[in-house]
């Protein structure tokens, strides 16, 4: 189908997030489009499928003019969009989520159907799996074959890489590829330069809601970056260090958590350190992080901080121990709640003064130094990814210890992310210790010293940073090479970095 | 939820749609239904005392509901902590007649209704928190044991010389009323605990940290944990101040309304408060003015039944309705507002 936005123009109150977008897509072909956080790109794509309206604009589908006003009617138009942040039902079993949004058909029925389009793009299917046992990669596999089954012929995809394991991006592409070939239309939301790069055959950027470039390929990734960013980002330098002493050691430690538990993990990090942790999802990097900060405990073993067996989390963030979670509006902070009330909480000591005192020259500083695009008056739901996780960071203590974090730049631009970690890498400067999971090898390669690879909830890898390879940590992540285990009683130092 | 003046009037002419319809069904005249409510309830300086008298409590107990609202618990046990608040009210009356000056014993009273209204709701509290048990059914079960207690009281221990009855126990005398205003039977002691409340409660919620930590374990206990809160510690502090204003409602009751334990001492005045916050939006400004039209629709329909054989009961019709009404005029707006956007 050929898709033709004219003239997009949306407003959120004053917040003006399309600013007149045109974009046109050619009927078999992948469209990518790229932009950094806040860019606009979710809201276009929401608005093509009906999810949000327009504020002006058109929208043309093989030159007839469509106005949705449910996302339902954009789907009967043969409009479909995966979301960012998968909109299924949990509880619910595959199937029982794949029969929504269509007319009954006997169960045996639509297990043959379902079971038969995942086998045609190499998906795999649970059928009777209650989806929150299943991983994002396969819910999105599944929402995507519900679609299809829906006879979509325009399909957008909000960051589809974000959260899954590269098998299964490997998957995913594959698919659109071949979906592509048999006609129908595909937009790719991303803020990856590889995804776009990798798969699509045109590309629309957008910057701060407006069109800034259109490329075809082959790409210049160059270009790309002065089209996203105006110009190429820096990349923050590592600061070498000597490590000290021991700040979190895990002797013979097991726990539940996360999709495989924590397996007879021992290890030992020295003051001083950047140790990122990779792995797939839920393979046991945030149970570790998890059990360092004591929100979780260990079931055998032992885990101890700042040299005493691990406490209540309240106790270690008084020594200077900070976690950092990964879900934003879920752990971090509290809907409803201004910016400047996050600054004035954990702040007084005093249950009966004012906390709102003083906190709003701290809120204005962390606003000015954090660049967080907000007031201190702004409920943080209100502010975007990104700026939300700039208040999280504006919130750690000022001279924190240990930090312990969740993908720090989930979800964040590549020059956010840069600036991210160049103000974590102050704090270890100052001499804090930083341990922190990603999903992405090359933010690990880029900033840590050491890295720890988990696999199914064992630790299977212990190296430093400047004598690995992506291609290395790839294949220990998925667990095919098979470097000796750490042994359980000996502690495995840091290799020094110069 | 905050409710705006525009979903106000729309509830309010529901309700007068609905109330009129339904004393149409019954054979009533509306307008002169309505003109007693009035004259029943602000009529005359007697009947403000009488209103205000059923508004110290519900006050007190709204009060109380918007420290657990606001940390996102159903405090439903309110009901069970007003009686509660009355045993012990009446224990302390009861244990100290004839030892200890008037004025100090009813003090005591007071703060012994306080303490068992506090226990009452930090029972449920703990079942919430060690137990797991949500606080709906914690709440519900001990209002039925709190009820319990009482029957038990006055049938049993605390029963009148001679045979127990449902007129409860033997009255205090005079000396331990808590006294009445010159112009009707209000005692300006209830008033002002009820003013108290309310400009204690103004001032922990807007300008001090424990409101704010309310707001912040109430909107995401996990967070507030990670930003260094405590939420259990919180959650029963929320339980407690309002058991414990619950409890004075009780306390007042007993001391300043019935001077006695009775076996309907709670006057389901708990329950209406539940309503009355819900009125409120939940926020503690309209609470004041909501209670107010509440206790006047209840003094209000007493006399409906002499007057046009109607029961009273229409107060509940119309306290309910309005809860209703606003939050479908709410749902209405918010929904209007969403596909605008």
């Amino acid at each position: 189908m050929h898709i033709v936005l004219d003239d997009i123009h949306k407003r959120y109150g004053r917040v003006h997030a399309n600013r007149g977008v045109s974009l046109e897509v050619r009927a078999g072909t992948i469209h990518g489009v790229l932009g950094e956080n806040g860019a606009g790109k979710s809201t276009l794509m929401r608005i093509l499928a009906g999810y949000t309206r327009p504020t002006s604009g058109r929208i043309l589908l093989d030159g007839d003019e469509v106005r949705w006003r449910a996302p339902a009617e954009a789907v009967a138009r043969g409009v479909g969009m995966l979301y960012q942040d998968p909109m299924d039902f949990l509880a619910m079993t595959a199937l029982e989520n794949y029969a929504l949004g269509r007319r009954w058909v006997p169960p045996r029925e639509l297990r043959r159907d379902l079971e038969a389009r995942a086998a045609e793009l190499g998906f795999t299917v649970h059928p009777e799996m209650p989806l929150e046992r299943l991983t994002v990669g396969e819910r999105q596999q599944l929402e995507l074959l519900r679609l299809l089954s829906l006879g979509v012929r325009v399909l957008i995809l909000d960051e589809p890489t974000t959260g899954i394991s590269g098998v299964q991006r490997e998957t995913l592409f594959a698919a659109l590829r071949c979906l592509a070939d048999e006609g129908r239309s595909v937009l790719l939301v991303s803020h990856k330069l590889e995804d776009v790069e990798a798969l699509c055959d045109e590309i629309t950027v957008l910057r701060q809601g407006a069109v800034s470039g259109r490329a075809e390929r082959p790409f210049r990734t160059r270009e790309l970056l002065e089209m996203m960013f105006g110009e190429p980002p820096a990349v923050p330098r590592k600061v070498g260090s000597t490590p000290g002493a021991p700040i979190v050691s895990f002797r013979n430690a097991w726990a539940t958590g996360g999709r495989s538990g924590l397996r007879r993990c021992s290890v030992t990090i020295r003051e001083g350190e950047v140790v990122g942790l990779a792995g797939v999802e839920g393979a046991g990097q945030n149970v570790f992080l998890r059990l360092a900060a004591g929100l979780n405990r260990p079931y055998r073993g032992a885990v101890e901080v700042c040299g005493a067996p691990v406490r209540a989390y309240r106790w270690l963030r008084q020594q200077g121990v900070a976690f950092l979670p990964a879900g934003r509006l879920e752990e971090g902070l509290v809907r409803g709640l201004t910016v400047l009330d996050h600054f004035a909480l954990g702040r007084s000591r005093i249950p009966f003064l004012d906390p709102w005192r003083g906190a709003r020259d701290r809120a204005e500083e962390g606003i000015r130094q954090y660049r967080i695009r907000g007031r201190p008056e702004t409920p943080v739901e209100a502010l975007s990814g990104g700026n939300q996780q700039r208040v999280l960071l504006a919130l750690l203590p000022e001279r924190p210890r240990l930090l312990l974090l969740e993908s720090p730049t989930r979800g964040l631009d590549l020059e956010s992310a840069h600036w991210v970690w160049e103000q974590l890498l102050a704090h270890k400067a100052r001499g804090a210790t930083i341990v922190f999971s990603s999903p992405e090898l090359d933010e690990i390669l880029m900033v840590a010293e050491r890295v720890l690879v988990f696999h199914d909830g064992a630790l299977v890898a212990d190296v430093a940073a400047a004598e690995t390879s992506v291609a290395e940590l790839g294949s220990a992540i998925a667990g095919r090479a098979a470097p000796p285990p750490p042994s359980p009683d000996v502690s495995v130092t840091a290799v020094e970095t110069p | 939820m905050r409710i705006r003046a525009f979903e106000i009037l729309v509830a309010a002419g529901l309700v007068l749609l609905f109330t009129t319809a339904v004393l149409l069904l019954t054979g009533a005249p509306p307008l002169e239904a309505f003109a007693l409510l009035v004259r029943g309830s602000f009529g005359s300086v007697s009947k403000l005392a009488r209103v205000l008298t059923v508004w110290v409590p519900l006050t007190l107990c709204a009060c109380g509901l918007i420290y657990t609202f606001r940390i996102g618990l159903w405090n439903i046990g309110v009901e069970g902590q007003v009686i509660l608040g009355a045993v012990g009210a009446t224990w302390a009356l009861r244990a100290g007649a004839g030892h200890l000056p008037p004025g100090v014993l009813l003090a005591l009273a007071m703060a012994a209704g306080v303490l068992l209204g506090a226990g009452w709701s930090l029972a449920a509290g703990v079942l919430r928190t060690r137990g797991g048990v949500n606080e709906i059914f914690a709440g519900l079960g001990l209002n039925f044991v709190a009820q319990g207690i009482v029957l038990w009281l006055i049938f049993g221990p605390w029963k009148r010389p001679g045979v127990a009855s449902m007129s409860g126990t033997v009255p205090f005398p005079p000396g331990l009323w808590l006294p009445n205003f010159s112009w009707g039977r209000l005692s300006p002691v209830a008033l002002g605990c009820a003013v108290a409340a309310l400009a204690l409660t103004a001032w922990l919620l807007g300008r001090t940290r424990v409101g704010l930590f309310l707001r912040a374990v109430g909107g995401n206990p996990r967070a507030a944990h990670l930003l260094g809160l405590p939420p259990e510690r919180y959650l029963l502090l929320a339980m407690a101040l309002a058991g414990g204003m619950a409890g004075l409602a009780g306390g007042i009751q007993v001391t300043a309304v019935y001077h006695r334990l009775i076996p309907a001492i709670s006057s389901n005045y708990g329950y209406l408060a539940l309503l009355v916050t819900m009125l409120a939006g939940f926020r503690l400004g309209p609470v004041a003015p909501i209670a107010l039209f509440f206790a006047g629709l209840n003094v209000g329909s007493v006399q409906l039944p002499m007057a046009l054989q109607l029961d009273s009961s229409l107060s509940g019709v119309i306290q309910g309705a309005s809860v209703l009404a606003v939050l479908l005029a709410h749902g209405w707006d918010v929904r209007r507002a969403r596909r605008q956007a």
